[in-house]
């Protein structure tokens, strides 16, 4: 067997599955945000602009800067809470450390939909929560905490926070004690050393950890849609709306593909900023 | 790394107060899944009656049967063609356009992959049901079994191959002898993941199932009892899931070991 075939054999299969049921079906939607929408739903082949022009609409725009206010909320949160844990977790005996982490991954991979379904059980008007504050007289009335952008915040933070975690830690693990050993022989408080020292050098691990959180959040449908209580559009939302009920493919395909540039963007941000911090303190 | 005990303590307090947001939620659902009035609010006592209702049901059972049927094929799919892939990537001199090409399904928002296979189905007349949920669900667990194997091959001694074929062995023998079988825990750990994967996946299920009944899987079940109102079955369905997950996972890890993902 020659080297060519065996790459093929090899490489072939998964690179044509990839070609025909993602590379094409994303061809297929860029095409479809520069045709009109017909009549009755269908797509017309006239080409247009308009799916973009109108995506700029205050309505639309809105949309999309409420989204990402709210994905931004849910990554700095995702952050502060998630970094100490990382750190944590990294500064425990080296045996526990695959364990410790396993243990915040293992919800990640499990059902979406129940663990955001548990934060309805928790926040709603008769649930846990507010039946609690009641129990110790904190709250005379039920709070409003359940179906508004607070609820999307918790649901998403909730569904991203292991990610993050696992970011931060693979650039806290990579820290060299010496460094920091070398900081504080240096006369260098702790603070100063974790700003100084620390922060900068897992600078690609936050950045890795945030534009992943908050792209997941920016284009989620399941959160709003069950927590928000369908008041708070999302440009998930708008996309499967567009689908879906409104059956303006077109106008859906022109959202997706804005999701998709911007998501390319924040990659592309990551990328640059890793290489740029990336190298010195760290183990190879 | 940190010598201060205060800050230890700290963090030690900060990370159990991680564990408990991210499991007192879960643990919240499984004890009332056991409520006999299924209230979260009042116990009225140990009950299993819920999970006698679940398995009642006979829409939960179809969209059961649905889902297992979705994942053992995606899951068949990908983990054939995700090891190859892996293999195939070892061949090659390591490129950014390449990584970036396997971990773009994994990164895709899922919403932009069920609209554009809906539009890539219905442009193609294509009848959708089940069959189109394996092919949508195989692409990102593709992307997933080559990761979790091309991890296992990075420890890969690769002289037991060559000491292979100088002792005569062809190289599919070789291959179907040595290399399978050395890998095998990692190509299994990943076929585990794509499995877990698949069975709770909703929204790509939800574009690319078609309309009707018939082909409604368990996470778009789980979808519209939760949309219909909080009813206790809830609860048990949300139990037996979160354990099937977790179980399936940790051996997931387990056979991966230093790895975690």
């Amino acid at each position: 067997m020659s080297e060519l075939t065996r790459r093929l054999v090899l490489l072939g299969p998964g690179l044509a599955w990839f070609a025909l049921f993602l590379v094409a079906p994303c061809a297929i939607v860029f095409v479809y945000s520069f045709l009109e929408r017909g009549t009755y739903g269908g797509i017309d082949r006239v080409f247009t602009l308009e799916n973009y022009t109108r995506a700029a609409d205050p309505l639309y725009l809105g949309i999309f800067i409420s989204s990402a206010r709210i994905a931004a909320m849910t990554t700095l949160a995702a952050l502060l809470f998630g970094y100490p844990a990382a750190y944590g977790i990294a500064a425990a005996p080296k045996r526990w450390q695959v364990p410790l982490l396993i243990l915040v991954m293992l919800p990640f991979w499990s059902n979406y939909l129940i663990r955001t379904y548990a934060w309805i059980v928790l926040l709603n008007r008769e649930g846990l929560i507010n039946h609690g504050l009641e129990v110790l007289g904190l709250a005379d009335e039920p709070l409003p905490l359940l179906y508004n952008d607070f609820a999307i915040v918790v649901g998403l933070v909730y569904g991203y926070l292991p990610f993050m975690v696992l970011a931060l830690y693979s650039s806290i693990a990579r820290l060299n004690p010496e460094t920091l050993e070398a900081s504080a022989d240096l006369g260098a408080s702790g603070l100063r050393t974790f700003l100084r020292v620390t922060l900068p050098l897992t600078v690609p691990g936050i950045a890795a950890g945030c534009v992943f959180v908050f792209v997941l959040s920016i284009g989620n449908f399941i959160t709003p849609d069950l927590l928000g209580g369908g008041r708070t559009l999302m440009v998930g939302n708008l996309i499967f709306n567009q689908f879906l009920s409104a059956r303006d493919w077109p106008f859906g395909s022109g959202l997706a593909f804005l999701l998709i540039a911007l998501m390319m963007l924040l990659l592309l941000v990551q990328a640059v900023v890793a290489r740029r911090a990336g190298g010195a303190g760290l183990h190879a | 790394m940190l010598k201060a005990p205060l800050s230890r303590r700290v963090l030690g307090a900060h990370l159990g107060l991680v564990y408990l947001f991210l499991y007192g939620p879960i643990a919240v659902l499984v004890a009332l899944s056991f409520n006999e009035s299924g209230l979260p609010t009042a116990w009225t006592g140990f009950s299993v009656e819920w999970y006698g209702k679940m398995l009642a049901n006979a829409a939960i059972r179809a969209a059961v049967v649905n889902t297992l049927i979705v994942a053992a094929f995606s899951t068949l799919i990908a983990t054939a063609i995700g090891t190859l892939l892996a293999l195939g990537m070892e061949r090659l001199r390591s490129s950014a356009a390449m990584d970036a090409a396997i971990y773009m399904p994994m990164i895709i928002p899922d919403i932009v992959l069920a609209i554009a296979l809906l539009s890539f189905f219905t442009a193609l007349d294509f009848t959708l049901g089940l069959h189109s949920i394996i092919a949508a669900h195989a692409v990102f667990n593709i992307a997933f079994v080559c990761v979790v194997v091309r991890a296992t091959l990075k420890h890969f001694d690769k002289s037991i191959v060559e000491a292979s074929i100088d002792l005569g062995a062809s190289e599919s023998r070789t291959f179907l002898r040595i290399t399978l079988p050395v890998i095998f825990p990692g190509v299994l750990s990943g076929a585990l993941l794509a499995f877990t994967l698949s069975v709770d996946e909703f929204i790509i299920a939800y574009f690319t199932a078609g309309a009707g009944p018939s082909s409604t899987t368990f996470p778009m079940q789980i979808y519209s009892m939760i949309r219909f109102g909080v009813t206790p079955e809830i609860n048990a369905v949300a139990t037996i899931v979160l354990g099937v997950s977790f179980v399936l996972i940790l051996v997931s890890q387990r056979l991966r070991r230093d790895e975690p993902l």
